[in-house]
């Protein structure tokens, strides 16, 4: 089973919405037992970074702890930047540390937030891209970037004026920027591919 | 890069999908659950529901509306009408919206747009402007509230300059002139809104004809294309308007 953390912000049902609408078992839970005996965990987020880290609370220590022992973990949009060390969204706040980075904001000089749909270059070898070929349209929103510094990620990118990393894969760990549960049929692929993943975990 | 966005606006009365002209003269255009989920397929970009009744007993039903919406709908849509605190916010981001829209509140109340902004990141919050042609000063609009009934001494631009300071992650500017008219955007606003401001601007008011989805990206600079009438009454597809986009050199995610 799938636990998609419920951990009091916006817009988590999406995904479970979405691993519904695909024929995948999950439920939406913050129990430390739930969490444990789950296949795979995802990480959602629709939030301030800030917010969502003390809204995620003592469950931080519990999700680090499970990823480091080889849970598969999919973070989402403000989830996938919380795996990172920093964020310096509304001040400066620590995240999980599990890819090594930071989150800063997208450059000026472009419309910001970064809102809609921009195509991903899906490099090879990265599992929650598995049978979507070489490129694909996602949806993003958001201001803030990770800019990865984790030299064991794979990082997939778009472009939006620079090079912007937009997903990484570093072992277990894996996560997106934009939002497969709103990015139609192709982002409901990668969830189908994140719960072969999880299967075979 | 980011493509333009098509966006189908669902105007939702008493459970279901209306439209009419300058806001007045409202017609059927079916049911929003169903209309949503054929909009998503057909490859629509993002959809906005806007509750036009907007009562304390609607907000309920608007509610269970974004719910059935999000269980059956796998693309971002915004939700809005009389959204007038951040609880009810919270509220509509966790029954499945990605954003919310707010509009007569964020008049009344700016610093709603700085605290929503605030918790849920500018992304989720959508300030959404009804625009006029001011009658006295050439070149001017002017802001209305209340379902676009209420005109006010504040200018277009300048609250939407204030609005982007403030917290708010994108501009839904409707021509109240051009509303359900099919004559085209007013891109003269669109313009003067996209060179104001740095967030993204949905141009919404007026589509009609494909010709006019261009001149809106072009001519007034829009992110995005907000459109009702040319969907539910016309014969024009999602696919059709991205593939005339794409054919005029208009980036489309088709």
């Amino acid at each position: 089973m799938i636990v998609v953390i419920d951990y009091n912000v916006g817009n988590v049902k999406s995904v479970c919405n979405a691993f519904r609408h695909i024929g995948c078992d999950n439920t939406l839970s913050r129990e430390p037992k739930v969490i444990e005996e789950s296949s795979g965990l995802v990480l959602p987020g629709v939030a301030a970074f800030g917010y969502a880290m003390s809204a995620l609370g003592a469950l931080a220590e519990l999700i680090k702890e499970v990823a480091s022992a080889g849970k598969p973990l999919l973070g989402i949009c403000v989830g996938y930047q919380m795996l990172f060390d920093q964020s310096s969204e509304y001040g400066r706040h620590k995240g999980l540390g599990l890819v090594e980075g930071n989150v800063v904001g997208i450059p000026a000089g472009r419309v910001i937030p970064h809102m809609g749909w921009n195509l991903v270059k899906l490099p090879e070898g990265m599992d929650l891209f598995a049978e979507l070929g070489e490129e694909k349209h996602f949806y993003f929103a958001h201001s803030f970037y990770a800019d990865v510094a984790d030299s064991d990620a794979k990082i997939a990118y778009a472009d939006y004026g620079f090079n912007m990393p937009v997903a990484i894969q570093k072992d277990n760990i894996y996560g997106t920027q934009f939002h497969p549960e709103k990015s139609g049929k192709t982002g409901l692929k990668v969830l189908q591919n994140f719960a072969e993943i999880c299967k075979k975990n | 890069m980011l493509t333009k966005r098509i966006i189908p606006c669902l105007d939702v009365k008493d459970n279901r999908v209306v439209k009419g002209v300058q806001f007045l003269n409202l017609r059927d255009a079916g049911d929003p659950v169903e209309l949503g989920a054929r909009y998503s397929d057909e490859g629509a970009d993002e959809l906005v529901f806007l509750d036009i009744t907007a009562t304390i007993r609607s907000r309920k039903t608007l509610v269970e509306l974004v719910e059935k919406v999000a269980e059956n709908v796998f693309i971002p849509f915004t939700v809005g009408g009389g959204v007038q605190t951040v609880e009810q916010i919270d509220e509509l981001l966790r029954s499945g919206a990605e954003k919310v829209s707010v509009n007569t509140a964020a008049v009344e109340n700016p610093d709603i747009l700085a605290e929503a902004a605030r918790r849920f990141g500018s992304q989720c919050v959508v300030l959404a402007i009804d625009a006029r042609r001011s009658k006295t000063k050439s070149g001017k609009w002017q802001v209305c509230v209340k379902a676009g009934t209420e005109p006010t001494d504040i200018d277009v631009i300048e609250w939407a300059v204030k609005a982007e300071k403030l917290g708010a992650g994108e501009i839904l500017l409707t021509s109240m002139d051009a509303d359900g008219t099919k004559a085209g955007y007013d891109n003269e606003l669109n313009k003067a809104m996209t060179d104001a401001v740095n967030i993204p601007v949905i141009a919404s008011g007026g589509a009609g004809k494909l010709e006019h989805l261009y001149d809106a990206i072009v001519d007034g600079g829009a992110d995005a294309v907000l459109m009702a009438s040319i969907t539910h009454f016309e014969n024009y597809t999602i696919r059709q308007m991205k593939e005339y986009l794409r054919g005029r050199g208009i980036a489309v995610n088709l």
